[in-house]
């Protein structure tokens, strides 16, 4: 049966030997592949073929990888389901019937029913954390700045990175060992803190020396391992879901592992801000789509702003619609303080409890989602509860840490329930450490 | 009924600021939604206003000139062109 997991199946080999040589590595349809279409699940990009590839698809085909076609997605990224895709819904392998979560809902569906060994996504708000814990699989959202986003079509700048989903955290981790690093064409990128000041660019030779890469963290060893649990990140989740949850940590705890539980005021605004902060900079980004330089033909009479405002409304569903308008609006004269300001304050005061519940802890968990895999259809017509789904995995964005979603075990139905595990700025090899002890 | 009502004119206008088409029933869709959204984006009214201490620095590199995309690359996408060149709509 087919998921509907890839948009384009075109393969892209490689001659090059590497630790990816005999893998397939699927990638998210908003990154883009030099001769391949890259449609980010839009009917407005549905013709686009980048004259060039992203640093990240370089550096997998640098790495022996077989690209085996782009991946399904909500449409630029917009959505917690991969139901708003131009291109139809993909289900979901794990619980057929069910959301394979979003954005990056093909990347997951694909490694979870086998299509591809692992794949690539990108997480502006848990958009590959979701989709791994509603399809079974693992997914790291890295630290802002460790993975260079040239090349990935923006959503949210400030926000997004791209992250590997595999079925297992050592895999996940093998393929982050490839992907992460400095690039000169993105300037946000910079060396993790383990490199030396005088070796700069040695980021990762640095770590291999020291026989500490990312996958050989994924040792299970979580001896002494000391995890926050932030009590917000349960309230309101679903019961079963709380329940699976403390399985986990059980079965952590028996490993060697401990636990506190930890109050973090701000986490009750962070998708509240999140969304603020993503709308805004969607209506930014998302203006340069106005049938000129890419984009449907346009064949309307009218003056430019016309004839934009009708390429615009062909081009983009619902949903981007609806966030390019709501970010219009946040960022408009008379609502810029109200809004977006405020979102900014609650940015840095989550930034602030992070840092401070870190001190305490070496990881801090909660369920990835608090909700099991929603049925298809289901949340399409309500666009608040959908982001309100979020509330989990948006915080971490807002404080550019990293964080990984492993499977932590399943409801009475059968159905995935994902951990999530939150490290400090670049303490990736902490989360794969202590993900690895389930996954 | 939300705190933030919004009516289909005022959608109408930021769907103008957008650039942006919108059916009809779309305009009365999104207004009921956009009420009932920005009633939670309210809520950012108990953030406290937080002394933002950033720890970013400028990345800066010396200007010089590189490759880039030659003109049929960067037209390739491009609807129409002409002479090299993109084509766009008339101005006004």
């Amino acid at each position: 049966m087919s998921y509907n997991a890839f948009i384009t199946r075109e393969t892209i080999e490689s001659d090059a030997e590497g630790p990816l040589a005999d893998k397939t590595v699927a990638v998210k349809d908003n990154i883009s592949t030099e001769g391949v279409r890259t449609t980010c699940g839009s009917a407005m990009l549905e013709e686009y073929v980048p004259p060039y590839d992203a640093t990240v698809v370089e550096r997998l085909l640098d790495a022996g990888a077989t690209i085996p076609g782009k991946t399904n997605m909500d449409e630029f990224g917009m959505g917690t389901t991969t139901e708003t895709s131009a291109f139809g819904p993909t289900d979901n392998p794990a619980a057929e019937g069910r959301v394979p979560g979003g954005s990056s809902g093909g990347s997951a569906a694909a490694v979870a029913a086998g299509e591809a060994d692992l794949a690539l996504g990108t997480d502006t708000g848990g958009s590959v954390r979701c989709p791994a814990a509603f399809t079974g699989t693992v997914g790291i959202k890295p630290t802002y700045g460790l993975v260079s986003r040239y090349g990935l079509i923006a959503y949210a700048n400030s926000l997004e990175q791209i992250g590997p989903i595999a079925p297992s955290v050592e895999e996940a981790a093998e393929l982050l060992e490839v992907i992460a690093g400095p690039d000169e064409r993105d300037a946000t990128t910079r060396e993790a803190p383990w490199a030396s000041e005088e070796r700069a660019g040695d980021a990762r030779e640095q770590r291999e020396a020291s026989g500490d890469s990312y996958a050989d963290a994924a040792d299970g060893d979580v001896e002494g391992l000391e995890i926050g649990i932030p009590t917000e990140l349960l309230d309101g989740a679903d019961e079963e879901v709380v329940e699976t949850f403390w399985d986990a940590i059980d079965e952590l705890e028996a490993r060697g592992a401990s636990y506190h539980e930890v109050s973090m005021e701000s986490l009750e605004h962070a998708v509240e801000a999140y969304y603020v902060i993503a709308m805004s900079e969607a209506s930014s980004n998302l203006a340069r789509f106005d049938g000129v330089r890419y984009g449907p033909t346009p064949d309307y009479e009218g003056n430019w702003n016309e004839e934009f405002a009708a390429v615009r409304e062909e081009g983009f569903g619902e949903e981007v619609k609806r966030r390019i308008l709501l970010g219009t609006y946040a960022l408009s004269a008379g609502y810029h303080d109200k809004y977006y300001k405020q979102a900014q304050d609650a940015r840095a005061w989550v930034k602030q409890d992070f840092d401070s519940a870190l001190e305490e802890a070496d990881v801090l968990a909660s369920p990835t989602m608090p909700v099991p895999p929603m049925e298809r259809g289901e949340s399409l017509d309500d666009p608040l509860t959908m982001y309100l789904a979020d509330a989990n995995t948006t915080p971490v964005n807002l404080a550019n840490l990293p964080a990984i979603s492993v499977p932590a075990g399943e409801t009475s139905d059968g159905l995935p329930v994902g951990l999530q595990l939150i490290g400090p700025a670049f303490g990736e090899t902490e989360i794969i450490r202590a993900g690895s002890a389930l996954a | 009924m939300s705190d933030s009502a919004v009516d289909s004119d005022e959608v109408r206008h930021v769907a103008d600021l957008a650039r942006v088409d919108l059916a009809e029933e779309e305009l009365e869709r999104f207004a009921e939604q956009f009420g009932e959204i920005l009633d939670a984006f309210e809520t950012l009214d108990e953030v406290p206003e937080i002394e933002r201490e950033s720890d970013l620095v400028n990345v800066m590199r010396p200007d010089e000139v590189r490759d880039s995309l030659d003109q049929e690359q960067a037209l390739q996408n491009a609807p129409e062109d002409e002479e090299g060149f993109f084509k766009g709509p008339k101005v006004s």
